[in-house]
């Protein structure tokens, strides 16, 4: 049982959240282009520690590139790589994952299609040819389609009286209406039906090609090797996709407070307004502000005010999202129905406070060390440090990023702080509630255990 | 692709399960040099104990440099007074209230100050507490977190509020989760007697009567060197560790009066199959759960647990498992279908299943589906391949252990502080290699009988002004 909050958790959305300070010089220094002899780029740490590999990789599309009237084609793509490919049945082709314990995932966000493969060193060939077909000989045959598609339903179900669940679609479709970051990768329960093999064979088309794609491999194997499974990995696919444009698009808010009723004893939270883009010169900034504000410590001021302090909520964080057309930043909180609007004020007037007054020096000096000191406890296992290098590719930070980084920090001031923080949190709040109405609440009902 | 809630639930319970596992990978690794063997024997764990009574663990990993400090303390929610269940939960978030020596909130301070993390848990048969930070912080997190096993300080205004985030806790994880509070019922009808069968977050009446003197007594009956394990992962030796340890913990007296041994209630001899029915206004997805009280690692007789880890991966593990493809591939009444053992427990523990009907489904078809399988594997030995394919996937698991220094503290945290040593843990892949067909169908035979299991079914109902008791 966690001390701490869960991290969001609920929303299942367009952007890997990486709090990286500081790199173990060593590792910084160990990571290496590779490109392989057909051309195709990725970033490697070679490390014989451990006798495995871990490769994350990712195509540019994402749900953002479903088509306008099927949300949910690109999960249900993604969900059904894995069962079956070229001449192997979903059996058949699961039968040849499992003997090894190859284990390979895909997921959904709203820019790309994310995939992570870890094998014993043992069984690389065999994991990578696995992988080859599964990304360019999938099969979509109808008994796993028809399957999957019935599973997806059942979580679709699940997710309509799931308190995070709504919230975090309401908040996503308020914010970004008819924008394609407005539905979620799932889809709806009214267009997972509709959605056929064909839709699946059309999106893989269109996005696994090789100018959308980055890697980053981390383990042990060594740059020759990498290179020649880089090839006959990646390199049937087409050489450009056919992505749909997609426009920048800034989050609505109108300072509106969305009301979703639900008979649940928690009211969950959401709140955010819009934010800076990675590439902003004040991004590094922006990133402190938020670590002072909720970002995911037991010393922020949220945790403080709110939790600690009132015993209102058990988690309450903030984040920055930044994705390829928009940047927000996200809050997350549950507390009692009858105390929701209480929550509500103490996180608004918090959030007016830092804007008007910003952090002190104080607050400053521990959030840079913190996120200084952060990178190296955050990449200790192969697949994190592997999800690391691949998010640096897509923000297009440079391989000398982990180097760079601590100078980045030290050179954010407190006038900078103060500049940044009024910039982004005086905007006005969106906010989605989920839960029983106040007025209902006010008379709370008996508990049950 | 899986069901993602229940598959989660399952890998969390799969990762304490294989705190019963380890480190020797000969088999599946490659040939290595001479020297690189040197260097992985002076990698293995290894583990001291101090004149006090404190165990002491240690796992080096030297790729970053960084460490995983976590003391794991013998108590846990099974170790409460009847009456006041959550206590040990309770205490756990107290613990970060702060001590004479270091007031509230200094300890947390600290750990941001250096980039790191930390966080507790509770569980039934142990409360743990960690920090993640960088390598010369060692020291630093030692002497608070020595200083913490004896010296907290609680005052109402601290404890009070507290309570009140528990009761937000227990409305996360629990009343808002028709799942969880399924899980809650037919853990409470597999055990009569056994504090098993009290929820780990405790009963919401009473969380809410939980106080301060009652979290002080509990935690200096507890809380002890003779009474804890530290476990130390990361980019440290057993060498470098042992005089920082004597240094901090070293100085607390032991508190003679913890018996070496917890004795619980013991379960009766289970005499007939339990079912619960749990009627939620918000259970869009049914759902069964099937509970087996069946021995653990620490109380099972040689080489039953490893067959029931075996059984359980046959049996669940995935998209090609007995009860997924039976139940959601072939006869294509399940949405879901997969079944876990918790080995990781000092008392009797669970086989688990869990489906999730197809909509129109009814539960005596998923049962009766389910029957089938079991009878199945009770009546011929698996095949070769199935066997040989378990097998691999478990020992694999315990390779990608390494890849991770918290987990590798969990799971020798886990495993010793229900009565496993670190030899056990060690030799975990050789004793699932030496797993046969025919102690599988055994293991199923005896311990999956319907006499000792209790059944939850999940069902919707329509959403009323009236308030059910449940």
């Amino acid at each position: 049982m966690s001390h701490l909050k869960n991290i969001v958790g609920t929303l299942t959305l367009g952007v890997a959240l990486l709090a990286f300070g500081q790199a173990p010089a060593q590792a910084a220094a160990k990571i290496q282009r590779v490109t392989s002899p057909g051309g195709i780029e990725a970033w490697l740490v070679q490390d014989a520690t451990v006798p495995l590999v871990a490769m994350q990789f990712a195509f540019r599309g994402g749900s953002a590139q479903d088509p306008a009237n099927k949300p949910g084609v690109a999960q249900l793509m993604a969900d059904n790589l894995d069962e079956g490919a070229g001449d192997l049945d979903s059996n058949a082709y699961h039968e040849r994952l499992e003997r090894r314990a190859i284990q390979m995932n895909f997921n959904v966000t709203r820019d790309h299609i994310r995939g992570s493969l870890r094998m014993l060193k043992n069984n690389r060939d065999e994991a990578f040819d696995l992988l080859r077909l599964a990304l360019t000989a999938p099969r979509f045959d109808t008994e796993p389609l028809e399957r999957v598609r019935a599973q997806t339903m059942s979580i679709l179900r699940r997710e309509s009286v799931t308190p995070g669940s709504i919230a975090g679609n309401k908040f996503f479709a308020a914010g970004f209406s008819n924008h394609p970051y407005a539905h979620a990768p799932r889809g709806t329960l009214d267009s997972v039906p509709t959605i056929t093999a064909d839709d699946l064979r059309a999106y893989r088309q269109k996005v696994f090609a090789r100018d959308g794609l980055t890697v980053a491999v981390v383990g042990d194997i060594d740059a020759t090797t990498l290179g020649q499974l880089l090839d006959k990995t990646f390199g049937a696919l087409s050489a450009k996709g056919d992505l749909a444009p997609v426009p920048e698009v800034t989050l609505a808010t109108g300072d509106s407070r969305v009301f979703v009723p639900l008979d649940v004893p928690q009211t969950n939270i959401l709140f955010g307004g819009p934010s800076i883009k990675r590439d902003d010169p004040d991004f590094m900034t922006a990133y402190i502000v938020n670590h002072i504000i909720g970002g995911g410590s037991l010393s922020s001021r949220l945790y403080h005010e709110v939790r600690e302090k009132r015993g209102l909520v058990y988690s309450v964080s903030t984040s920055l999202w930044w994705m390829d057309k928009t940047s927000i930043f996200l809050g997350n909180t549950a507390t009692r129905a009858d105390r929701a609007n209480e929550t509500i004020e103490r996180i608004t007037a918090e959030l007016k406070r830092i804007a008007g007054e910003g952090p002190t020096q104080q607050e400053l000096d521990e959030a840079k060390s913190y996120l200084k000191g952060s990178q190296m406890v955050a990449l200790d296992s192969s697949t994190k440090f592997a999800g690391a290098l691949l998010q640096y590719q897509i923000d297009k930070l440079g391989i000398d990023y982990l180097d760079r980084r601590p100078a980045i920090i030290d050179a954010v001031t407190l006038d900078d702080a103060k500049r940044v923080a009024r910039k982004i949190w005086s905007h006005p709040l969106l906010t989605v509630s989920v839960g029983r109405p106040p007025a209902e609440a006010a008379t709370p009902k008996p508990i049950k255990n | 692709m899986r069901d993602l809630k229940i598959i989660s639930r399952r890998d969390a319970l799969r990762g304490i399960a294989l705190a019963a596992t380890a480190l020797s990978t000969a088999t599946l690794a490659a040939p290595r040099s001479a020297v690189a063997d040197t260097a992985a024997a002076a990698n293995q764990p290894s583990t001291f104990t101090i004149a006090n009574g404190l165990q002491v663990v240690v796992i080096p990993d030297h790729r970053t440099p960084t460490v995983t400090q976590m003391i794991w303390y013998k108590v846990g929610s099974a170790d409460e007074t009847a009456g006041k269940s959550g206590l040990a939960h309770f205490l756990e978030h107290l613990m970060f209230k702060g001590t004479a020596k270091h007031p509230a909130g200094e300890f947390s301070q600290s750990v941001v100050r250096v980039g790191g993390n930390e966080n507790a848990f509770t569980s039934f048969d142990y409360t743990g507490y960690y920090q993640n930070v960088p390598r010369d912080k060692l020291a630093l997190m030692m002497d608070f977190e020595s200083d913490r096993m004896t010296g907290l300080i609680l005052k109402d205004e601290n404890v009070l509020p507290e309570r009140d985030v528990v009761l937000e806790e227990y409305n996360m994880r629990v009343a808002n989760s028709p799942d969880a509070r399924l899980t809650e019922q037919v853990m409470a009808a597999l055990y009569l007697n056994h504090p098993y069968g009290r929820p780990v977050i405790g009963w919401r009446s009473e969380i809410e009567q939980l106080n301060r003197e009652q979290a002080l007594d509990f935690y200096r009956r507890h809380y002890a060197p003779n009474n804890a394990t530290l476990v130390v992962a990361g980019d440290i030796t057993a060498e470098d560790l042992r005089p920082m340890v004597e240094a901090t913990y070293g100085k607390i007296a032991p508190q003679p009066s913890i018996p070496a041994k917890r004795i619980r209630p013991q379960e009766p001899p289970p005499a007939g199959p339990r079912t619960v029915t749990l009627a939620d206004p918000r259970a869009e997805q049914p759902n069964l759960r099937r509970l087996y009280l069946v021995p653990s690692a620490a109380t099972a007789a040689a080489g039953e647990s490893e067959a029931l880890e075996v059984l359980a991966q046959l049996m669940g593990g995935g998209i090609n498992a007995y009860l997924f493809r039976a139940l959601a591939v072939d006869q294509k009444i399940a949405v879901s279908a997969n079944a876990w053992y918790q080995g990781t427990a000092l008392d009797p523990t669970q086989f688990g299943i869990a489906a999730s009907p197809k909509p129109g489904v009814s539960f005596e078809t998923i049962e009766e589906a389910i029957d089938k399988v079991i009878a199945g594997v009770k009546q011929a030995p698996v095949p070769a391949e199935d066997l040989e394919s378990a097998k691999t996937q478990l020992i694999a698991e315990s390779v990608y252990a390494r890849d991770s220094q918290s987990t590798m503290a969990r799971w020798y945290g886990a495993a010793i502080t229900v009565g496993l040593t670190v030899a056990d843990i060690q030799s975990w892949p050789d004793r699932i290699r030496a797993v046969t067909a025919a102690q599988v169908s055994d293991a199923a035979r005896k311990w999956l009988d319907k006499k000792r299991s209790a059944t939850g079914y999940l069902i919707k109902e329509a959403p009323s002004r009236e308030e059910k008791r449940s």
